[in-house]
Order: C-alpha cells, then structure tokens, then sequence
C-alpha cells in the first residue's frame, strides 16, 4: 500500500500557541479516504487531532476541510487524488511528471477556527442561511391534501435540496473573503430552494429582497469556486444566476446596485459589438453617456478609467469609437436564444442522460421520469446575463 | 441554569419532531444534540417514508404488511396508531415543504419498497431523510424563539429526583468543556440506536448506543434487543447502504453464477421481501459458496432504466463511483448484508413513556414496539416522526401539571469529578479504537444474521472483558475545547452496555423469529416465544432478564411466507 504523508494543521485555543503542522504518515489504499488516514492516526497514534465526522459517506456534512488547498469533504475525497492536487499550493495543479505523496489539511476558510480542523459555522454559515428566511411561507390557502406542482419542480428544487451544508462553498467563496458580509454560496443555493418552490408565496418578495441587499445576488464574482468546491453537485453559483435570472428577466427587479442594469448593458454591449466593449460597459449601466444619473456615477469612476487608460484597456479613439461589430454568428446565437418560447436551465437531476438507451416500456416507473428538456429544463444557455 | 418544561436529547428526526410537537402544545422546549441537528443519522435514510395515502390502499394494509415484517412480534395497538396515523404526517410534513417527488398528475408519487403490498413508499429522489430532516430544522430557525437548541451539547447523565423521576439531564458544552445542569419536568430521548457497536455498519460514528445506555443505567427497561437488522444491500469493506430504493426501483439481485436466487427464497415477492428474509437468503448463497470470493453477492441496478436512476437514485450512483469505483448504471455492485439497525431499545408505550416516570423515548432509540421481529423499510422514518410528535405532545401536557423541578447545580461535581479522572489519569490500558474495534468485529462475527448459542457465549464472554478494560483505556486530549477523545470513551461505556444486552437478548431467545435467526433452534416457536423479551439493569452484572406480552389486536400469527 502507498504510504502518505499528512501534513494537519493543528491549533488548540487552550494552549495560548500559534497553530502548527504535524505531520503523520499513514500507510493506506488510493482509494481510501482523507478522513480514513485521519481517523487511523486518531485511533492508533494521537487522539487529540480534532476533526467533525460521522456518516463517513459524504450526507451528513461535517468532514468539511482543505486538502492541498481545496475545500471538500474529507471522507469522499481519496488520498491519492488530494495527494495529485500537489504540494498545497493552492488550486495550482501539480506539474508534470511530478509524483507527490503529501497531503496538507487545513480547516475551512472564511469561518473562525475553533480547534485543529473544526470551524465556526454557526458564526458565518449558518448566519447567512438564517438571512435568507429559510423556510416555506405557504401559498395560501393550504390545500387539504398535498399542494398539486408538477414533477419536474420538486425534482429541480432536490438539486439544493441535496446541499448538505457542509460549508465547503463558504470556504473558498472568493467574494465572501473581500466582503464578509456577502450572503454566500450555500445561503443563497438555499433561497433558490425557495424560490424554484412552486408552493412558496413569497418568491416576489424573497427576490426583492436578495436583489436589494447588497451583499446579495448580485455580489457574486462567477469566479465558480462554489462549483467545483460543492461535493454534492449543487453548484451553488448557477443557483445565483438563476435567481438573478428570475428576479431580472421574470420579475423585472431594478436594484439600487444597479445589478439588473448592468446585466442587460452587458448584453446589448456584446450584442452590438460581438466582443465586450469595456469603455461603454459601466456608462450603458447607467442609462448611457448622457444620463443624468451616469455623470456623477461617471465621475466618481474616473480614477479606474484612468487606470483603463494607463494600463491600454482603453484609449480616447477606443471610448469614441466602436472597433468591432457583432459578426453574423453572434447575432445567431441572441436571435436562436430570444426565440425560445422558455428559458432553458441546467440542472443536475434532469440532464445527464446522454447515451441513453430506448426507454424499456415494460419499465413502469421510468415513464414518471421527465423527457429532456424538460418544460423549464435543457442545456444551459449561453452566457445571457451572467456576467458582471 | 437552562431550565424548560422539555428537554429532548437528540435533534435526529424523532428529537425534532418532538421539540416542534411539544413547542405547539406550548411547552417551554430545549433540544439538545451532541452534533449540529442536520448532522444527525436520520439524514442517512435514504429510500423513503410509508403511509397509506392513496385511496386505492389502506392503513390497515400497511398495518398488516408491518405486522407481517415485524414477525409477529410487533404490538399491534401501535402499528394500528402509527399506520393510521400516517397519512396526515405525509401531509404534514408537504405542507412545511418537504420536496416530495410527484407522480404525472403532480401528486405525492409513490415507489414500491420491501415486503410492502402496495407502493406506499413517498420519497425525494434517494435523499428522503436528509430532505425531512433539513426541512425540520428549517421549522427549528423559524420557531427559534420557542424552542431553545443547544447544538453540539454532549450529555453524560440523566438526572432523578428522590422518587426516581427523570428530572432533566448534565450535559457537557462541547466548545469549552463546560458541564450544566439542564432543568426539565419530562425528558424525551431521540438519540438514535446503536450500530457503532458493529463493525462494519451502515450506522455513522456517532451513533453510539448513547440514550439507549443512559435510560437502561437509571433503571429503564429495554426490550426486543436482540433484533438487530441486517440490511441485504451494503458495500463490502466499508459496509456503506445501498438503499433498498434501488431495488424498489427495480434492481435485481444476483449470486456469483448470475442466478437470480431470491425466486427460491421468495418466489413472490423475490428481491423485495422482508429484509431478514433478504439478507438470510444473501448469507445462506453465500455460505453455501455461491457468493463472490469477497463474500459478496451482486446487485443489479442496470435493470433500471438509466435515467431514471440519475434522476432517482443518484445518491448510490456517488456512493459507487466514490467508494467502489463502480458506475452502477453500468454494472453490478458487490454487496452483502450489514449491521443497519436496532429494532430493539428503550420500552415505551404509544405515547413514548418509559418505565422511568418523566422519561420518554422515540424513534430508534426506543422499541414501542411498531418494528417487532424486523423493521420494514421506509416504517423508521415514519416511527421517527409518528412517535416523536406523540412524545412531544404528551410530555407537554404531563408537564402543564408539575412543578419545575430543582437540581442543585452542585450535582455537577460529581460528574465533573468523573470526567477529570479520565482527562487526568496517565493511560496504561489499550486504546479506545482497539476496544472499540474488538467489540464491533465479535458482534459482526456471532450476533449477526446467523447466530448458536456456542458463539453467542464467545461474544458475551468478550464483551464482559472488554467492559473491564474499557475503564483504563488511554486516552490523549487533556484540553476542553472539543475534547473529541474523552467523548470517545464514554461512547464505549454506552456501546458495551447496549452490546451486552442485545447478546443476553440473543442467549434468552431459543427460536428464530425476524431478525434473531438461531441455527440451534431453527423454527419460530409461538408457543413458547410470541412475548417480548425485556432486559433491565443489575448493578454491574450480567443484566437482568423479564418477559413482556405481545399485543395482538386483529392479526393471529401465521406462517410467514414472501
């Protein structure tokens, strides 16, 4: 069997000393766990090496730690594949040809360190899912049997439904690090729960209100560090650009973050110009060049167009002019999206079904299963107002 | 000094319910779980929840398949209240938002489960205990200023007053160490079975017997311990669950020579009979050298269209790609029957009371008892929920009545004492792991789905051993903040009580019936053993052995055939 070496953080407030490394190696499988060689320098050598865990198989939510500097969970990521992640540097992948066998484990960021590999969840994580209203307000009136929604709903919403609040995505939020108050990945995965919910009243008001705040929807970076953090697939930040999809494009939501007008000045940008014409980007936030409201918001920005300036991103013949024109094909790709009668969204538990065999008609409960794409359902469309 | 008409110990399904229950009937509540709510083994069960709600089935259907399953073991009273009951639980628990997937028309859809004569089983993908439990905890945060929740809060004694009612509980802050008296006029246990005292297990680490332990130390009685169920379909090695949804979706199961052997054990219901039933049919093929070379048979879920297992049971397909590097959509998975869970526990009647006054149990920890011989699937979900929503209920009005009781805050020493003794004292004995391990391998080897008395008396013997060493066991952390070890150690004590009682349970029952199969008393003997075993305390000794009567309403004993 390989022989690992794990390089743990350790920190216990008690002591009044700065955290420290300790290394233990560990004889075990590829494809055992992180948490498997955890537990067995914690059963045969230290029992004082302090980590959450319980289920062991990736439900409960409580191993969440950083392994060569990425977030998961520690019982379903193997040894060797944290190992080929390299030497902790980060999300850096290993160079080639390079064979490594240590594996750094570090608690969670973005969330205060109690002892050796546990966080303090309930002092960010679960604060900002309270934020949300986590809970059902019911469409009214309350039938007397079950509410009647359609299959495709329940099985959309059972993606968020399948976080398991593990804190992974909180850990490496990249805009949670430079605003703490950010309402979050997870937070914001368990408001689209809500908001897919065709039997939750308040889908206007939860909208308005996480399009208002500004730490909420439109404070999220795409940086997709959420997406490949999650290990249950929730890919919380598609979850963001769905609510903000519905709060934009359904509800027409105009936030004073000027969120929704700078989605829409960024589509009529590449729109017009087939590639992102920066110099108009933040004026057609504000309404264009010559809106009242732009002038001061323009002014106060000169400092970054000076940079703009300095750095060659943009030029007086630049700002006046436009060099590009959409070519053919970028206005097919907008017409072919426009006319669809429905928004298309990805989702976990309704894609996926490539290579599909003839469905067995003797097979009576797979004829339940929604037929791709589904009425709301499809593959993702093209970046329509993803970017910021 | 926390001090609330309930306290409830465990936030698992059971535990919730209970606070949300007891809280409505406008009790002052506290639940208390040694881990955050969400991280509680309910959040494991996977395949669904039973009731008779559509108008083509009937709760006296449900109750006769759970009669049936339970080996006619189980009280009929309370599988009447719990299958009666059900429907409006499943209604229930859609109105605070539970997503349960629909069927064409939008209505609660239903997939076919084990040794059920209808498909009763509503689910959520194969997530359906992680769905009901998160959406509890979303009532929890939303009734925050009712129920008071002290997560990560481990409790190490229950508390009597003179006349041996159960008065409250110490629990120990796991930040910081701190021990507190909690004040309560009834004290409802949800805190889960016992399967860490196996190895392997479906059961999560946490699991560790602890409420089972703390009522039987004050004097509780337990009953049917020795039926402990063996799910047919877990991972060889890490003994992970397969969910018996896999099956109810339609997936087969297979000998090495691809034999599809349940048409011999079963000829009826074939891979969805009783899981006793399943699983002694798994071992016998097994035994007899039809098995894989890792004791293993298969499970075949390509049976089941792609799609609908993508969209179904995704959670298996995880678990096979992440811990045996198989797609299941693919091929087959080696699978073979594993610890699950205890039928067995606390005694309680249908409104969760104990034998202790003031102390009630529900969900796993207790035995009312709905699960008899065998539990069927998707009826633990449903006892969870049934009958921690009644505890609840009737310790709020129990409590309306009495007085808040006093302990004084000095009681805390003499557990603190206890605890310091173990953080002081210089090791000298095995490790906690070691023992701990010991425990669960002889368990798994002789009080398993075959069991004689020659080895039963091996594993008794081990276990009387092992609770003299487990005292001096060594631990590591001296600290306070989140000292995990010194949890560990008093986890043991509780494993090897509740191990001692299941293996003297074992011992009493000289027949097969359910889940307790005796290879030297191969028949059900209804004559001499349609009755409960109880077990009860005796200081340090070998526990104490009481019967108890089977209550039989409507349905006489039959012979039992899937």
């Amino acid at each position: 069997m390989p022989e690992y070496t794990l390089r743990i953080r350790r920190f216990d407030p008690q002591s009044g000393e700065a955290a420290y490394w300790d290394e233990h190696r560990v004889e075990l499988g590829e494809r055992n766990s992180v948490l498997d060689a955890i537990l067995k320098i914690r059963d045969d050598v230290d029992g004082s090496v302090g980590i959450r865990c319980s289920c062991q198989q990736a439900i409960c939510g409580s191993c969440g730690v950083r392994m060569n500097g990425k977030p998961g969970l520690a019982c379903n990521t193997h040894l060797q594949a944290a190992a080929d992640r390299g030497h902790g540097a980060g999300w850096d992948p290993p160079e080639e040809g390079q064979y490594n066998s240590v594996i750094t484990v570090e608690p969670m960021g973005n969330m205060p360190v109690i002892r050796d590999l546990i966080v303090d969840m309930d002092q960010v994580h679960w604060k900002k899912i309270q934020r949300v209203t986590p809970w059902l307000i019911n469409k009214q009136p309350v039938p007397e049997r079950e509410y009647i929604v359609p299959h495709e709903n329940m099985v959309d919403v059972t993606q968020t439904m399948a976080c398991i609040q593990c804190g992974a995505c909180v850990s490496d939020c990249l805009s949670m690090e430079i605003d703490p108050l950010f309402i979050g990945p997870a937070a914001l995965a368990k408001a689209y729960r809500f908001v897919g919910d065709p039997r939750d009243a308040d889908h206007f008001e939860r909208l308005k209100d996480l399009s208002e705040d500004e730490h909420g929807i439109y404070d999220c970076t795409h940086c997709f560090n959420c997406i490949d953090a999650c290990p249950k697939d929730v890919a919380p930040m598609s979850q963001i650009m769905r609510l903000r999809r519905k709060a934009g494009s359904d509800h027409e939501i105009k936030d004073r973050n000027n969120g929704y007008r700078h989605e829409h000045a960024f589509v009529s940008n590449v729109r017009k110009n087939g590639l992102l014409h920066e110099a108009d980007l933040l004026p057609d936030s504000y309404g264009g060049k010559f809106h009242p409201r732009a002038v001061p918001e323009l002014l106060s920005s000169l400092p970054t167009a000076a940079t703009a300036m300095v750095r060659g991103k943009m030029t007086l013949g630049k700002v006046l002019t436009h060099p590009h024109k959409a070519s053919k094909a970028v206005k097919q790709i907008f017409d072919s999206i426009d006319g669809q009668e429905q928004r298309v969204e990805l989702n976990l538990y309704v894609t996926g079904y490539e290579d599909e065999p003839e469905p067995d008609q003797n097979a009576g409960p797979a004829d339940k299963s929604p037929t791709f794409p589904g009425p709301d359902e499809g593959p993702e469309a093209p970046s329509e107002s993803e970017h910021r | 000094m926390p001090s609330h008409d309930v306290l409830i110990i465990g936030a698992g399904l059971a535990g919730q319910r209970a606070a949300l229950a007891a809280a409505q009937a406008g009790a002052t509540v506290a639940i208390i779980s040694k881990v955050h709510p969400v991280r509680s083994h309910s959040v494991a069960a996977a395949g669904g929840i039973n009731a008779a709600l559509n108008p083509e089935d009937s709760w006296e259907s449900h109750a006769y398949d759970t009669v049936k399953g339970s080996d006619y073991l189980g009280d009929q009273d309370a599988i009447e209240i719990m299958c009666r009951q059900a429907p409006e639980e499943i209604l229930y628990l859609e109105h605070i938002g539970v997503t349960f997937h629909r069927d064409e028309a939008g209505n609660l859809g239903t997939r076919a489960f084990g040794g059920a004569s209808a498909a009763r089983t509503y689910y959520v993908a194969d997530i359906t205990g992680h769905a009901i439990l998160h959406v509890l905890y979303e009532q929890l945060m939303k009734h925050a200023e009712v129920v008071d929740r002290f997560e990560e809060w481990f409790t190490t004694d229950l508390l009597q007053d003179d006349d041996g009612r159960c008065v409250g509980a110490i629990c120990r802050n796991l930040r910081d160490g701190r021990l507190e008296v909690f004040d309560a006029k009834a004290v409802i246990l949800a805190s889960g079975g016992a399967g860490q005292a196996y190895t392997p297990t479906t059961n999560g680490l946490i699991v560790t017997g602890d409420g089972i332990a703390q009522a039987f130390r004050i004097g509780a009685r337990l009953m049917d311990m020795e039926m402990v169920q063996y799910h047919p379909t877990t991972l060889a090695g890490n003994g992970l669950l397969i969910t018996e949804g896999a099956r109810g979706e339609g997936a087969w199961l297979l000998n090495a020579k691809g034999e599809r052997f349940m048409e011999k054990y079963a000829p009826n219901k074939l891979d969805l009979a009783s899981r006793d039933v399943v699983s002694r049919a798994e071992q016998t093929e097994i035994n007899e050298g039809r098995g894989f070379p890792d004791g293993t048979v298969s499970l075949d879920i390509t049976k089941v269209p792609r799609r609908r297992v993508l969209e179904a049971l995704r959670e298996i397909v995880n678990i096979g790609r992440d811990f045996a590097g198989v797609d299941i959509t693919r091929e087959p998975i080696h699978i073979r029957p594993g610890q699950h869970y205890i039928m067995g526990g606390v005694k309680t009647d249908v409104d969760g009371r104990t034998t202790v006054t003031g102390l009630y149990a529900a969900g796993e920890v207790a035995c009312v008892s709905v699960h008899g011989g065998n539990r069927l699937g998707a009826n633990s979900l449903l006892d969870t929920l049934i009958f921690g929503r009644r505890s609840g209920e009737h310790a709020a009005g129990q409590a309306n009545q009495l007085p808040m009781p006093t302990t004084s805050p000095s009681r805390v020493a003499q557990t603190q004492e206890k605890i310091d003794a173990i953080i002081r004292r210089v090791g000298e004995g095995r490790r906690v792991a070691a023992i701990k391990n010991e425990l669960g391998q002889t368990m798994n080897e002789y009080c398993a789905v075959f069991r004689d008395a020659e080895g039963l008396a091996k594993a008794h013997e081990v276990i009387r051993r092992l609770k003299e060493e487990a005292p001096k066991a060594t631990i590591d952390d001296r600290g306070l903040v989140f000292n995990q070890d010194v949890i560990g150690w008093i986890e043991l004590g509780y494993m090897l009580d509740v191990a001692e009682a299941i293996v003297v349970g074992a011992q009493e029952r000289t027949e097969s019936r359910g889940a307790q199969f005796r290879t030297d008393f191969p028949e059900r003997n209804d004559a001499q053993w349609l009755k409960h075993v109880d077990i009860s305390a005796n200081g340090g000794d070998v526990p104490q052995v009481s019967y108890s009567p089977v209550t039989i309403t409507r349905w006489e004993p039959q012979e039992r055939t899937y």
